[in-house]
């Protein structure tokens, strides 16, 4: 009896689910999605490797590579907050799921040494 | 009739984590119940010993999926007190406004799968629905629906703007009002009340001896909330614990479902008297010496004991957690109950095992 409004109401108004994956839920700004490195920026200082709690980044000064394990990320953002150049930035949204794991792996492309 | 050995989980469908009871019953009545923990040690407290003073937040965020900010909160303040840092007041009332989001989609969950435990589905649902307008509301301030990581050792991260609090008092108008749809229905409703009315008793002297916490200990008519120590901003809040005197299932459920309309209230009153001015200070120093941190979770009173020895890493890290501290007035109500009423009963402290085994 107590339900019965709750129920007629529900059957006159919409979906209170979305139906994925046609419809798809609008991100907020600023969601803590997937970590991004703007690989040209980055000076390989290392700070995030350093920072990171669930230690999922791995710099090489050497190989000028930084490599993220993305299941390893816990979309916490210390790394974002922590870049002294601010090159690594987190999308909007989360990573698709996969059916293997994978790592990340970026390499810098060699400068052109600059004019002296 | 002769005694029965009855196993009682790990894996149970009313239980979402793995909890063990050996119960031994006599014509379905429970006479003895035992319990048994340590499927999801995960030796959290262990970390401290080789991350930092600043990446234990994200660790400790991760002891409990559900009060995530709570733990964090915790944490910080007991290094910020080691430290000896004063954190603005901006940022004091920031972690009480997540801290009220968190206690409110706590409550929903508990009460959604408490309705699911005694087999009524759709009110379930309707709860998880309300509570999916909070989920909302932490994803768009803090940038995740659960772990909101927004706390840091001096302050918090993220800032609320005007137009965001604007926001977020009115869908919990929306929130507030599709609750109290459902009030009649948990309060009023024979089948439910028929469940819990009555139904695994604890008794004020019980609850106070064995050490509830929370609103198990609330319910028993014990009036005691660690948010009337006034950390964070509560002390510059206006707010009485809530209260029940029966301390049975039904008084534990109004408990709960009462505290949400007292977190609306208390984002509303610290959006109302929001200072203006920075988000952090920046912290100095080393942790050294040693602290006790508490703070009201949605599930009662957490314990920090965080020992520094001026060095980077911590000495020790002690996390006792509300539902540890629940298990011994679970096995006093057990006794007595009929086997049907035993997830009920288990449900009723709101467990978190993997907070319990950290």
């Amino acid at each position: 009896m107590f339900m019965t409004t709750t129920v007629l109401k529900n059957l006159l108004t919409k979906y209170a689910t979305r139906l994925y994956p046609f419809t798809k839920k609008e991100t907020f700004k600023d969601v803590k999605g997937e970590l991004k490195i703007e690989m040209e920026k980055c000076i390989l200082c290392g700070v995030c490797q350093l920072r990171c709690p669930s230690q999922c980044i791995a710099v090489s000064k050497q190989e000028k590579t930084w490599q993220v394990d993305p299941f390893a990320c816990v979309y916490c953002g210390i790394c974002v907050d922590a870049c002294p150049v601010k090159c690594l930035f987190q999308e909007r949204l989360y990573r698709a799921p996969l059916a293997e794991k994978d790592m990340v792996l970026y390499v810098q492309e060699e400068k052109a040494p600059a004019a002296r | 009739m002769a005694r029965t050995v009855l196993p009682f989980g790990p894996q149970h469908p009313v239980l979402p984590e793995p909890l063990h009871l050996t119960l031994t019953i006599e014509d379905e009545i429970v006479k003895e119940a035992i319990p048994k923990l340590g499927y999801v040690h995960r030796g959290l407290e262990k970390l401290a010993e080789i991350r930092d003073h600043t990446q234990m937040i994200q660790i400790v965020e991760r002891v409990c999926g559900i009060c995530s900010t709570l733990h964090a909160m915790c944490y910080c303040q007991g290094i910020e007190a080691l430290m000896g840092v004063e954190i603005p007041p901006r940022a004091r009332f920031l972690r009480v406004v997540w801290a009220e989001m968190h206690r409110m989609h706590s409550h929903l969950l508990w009460l959604g799968l408490f309705a699911d435990a005694f087999g009524f589905e759709s009110l379930f649902m309707q709860f998880w629905r309300i509570r999916e307008r909070i989920m909302d509301l932490q994803e768009a301030t803090s940038g995740n629906r659960v772990i909101v990581s927004v706390n840091l050792v001096g302050g918090v991260k993220r800032d609320i703007d005007a137009e965001t609090a604007r926001w977020i008092l009115d869908t919990l108008k929306i929130v507030e009002k599709e609750t109290l749809q459902l009030k009649s229905t948990i309060m009023d409703d024979f089948t439910v009340k028929s469940r819990t009315v009555g139904k695994g008793v604890l008794t004020k002297e019980k609850a106070y001896e064995l050490g509830a916490a929370g609103p198990t200990l609330r319910a028993s008519g014990i009036v005691q909330d660690m948010r009337q120590t006034g950390y964070a901003a509560y002390s510059e809040l206006d707010f009485s614990p809530v209260v029940e005197t029966d301390g049975d299932c039904y008084a534990r459920t109004v408990c709960r479902f009462n505290e949400i309309f007292q977190a609306i209230d208390l984002i509303r009153q610290a959006f109302a008297k929001l200072p203006a001015g920075e988000l952090a200070v920046k912290a100095k120093g080393l942790p050294n010496g040693e602290v006790v941190s508490r703070v009201e979770q949605p599930r009662g009173e957490v314990l920090y004991y965080l020992k520094g020895n001026g060095k980077k890493f911590l000495d020790r890290l002690r996390i006792r957690t509300p539902t540890f501290a629940n298990i011994p007035p679970l096995l006093d109500m057990l006794p007595g109950c009929d086997l049907a009423d035993v997830p009920v009963l288990i449900l009723t402290i709101d467990p978190c095992i993997s907070c319990t085994e950290r």
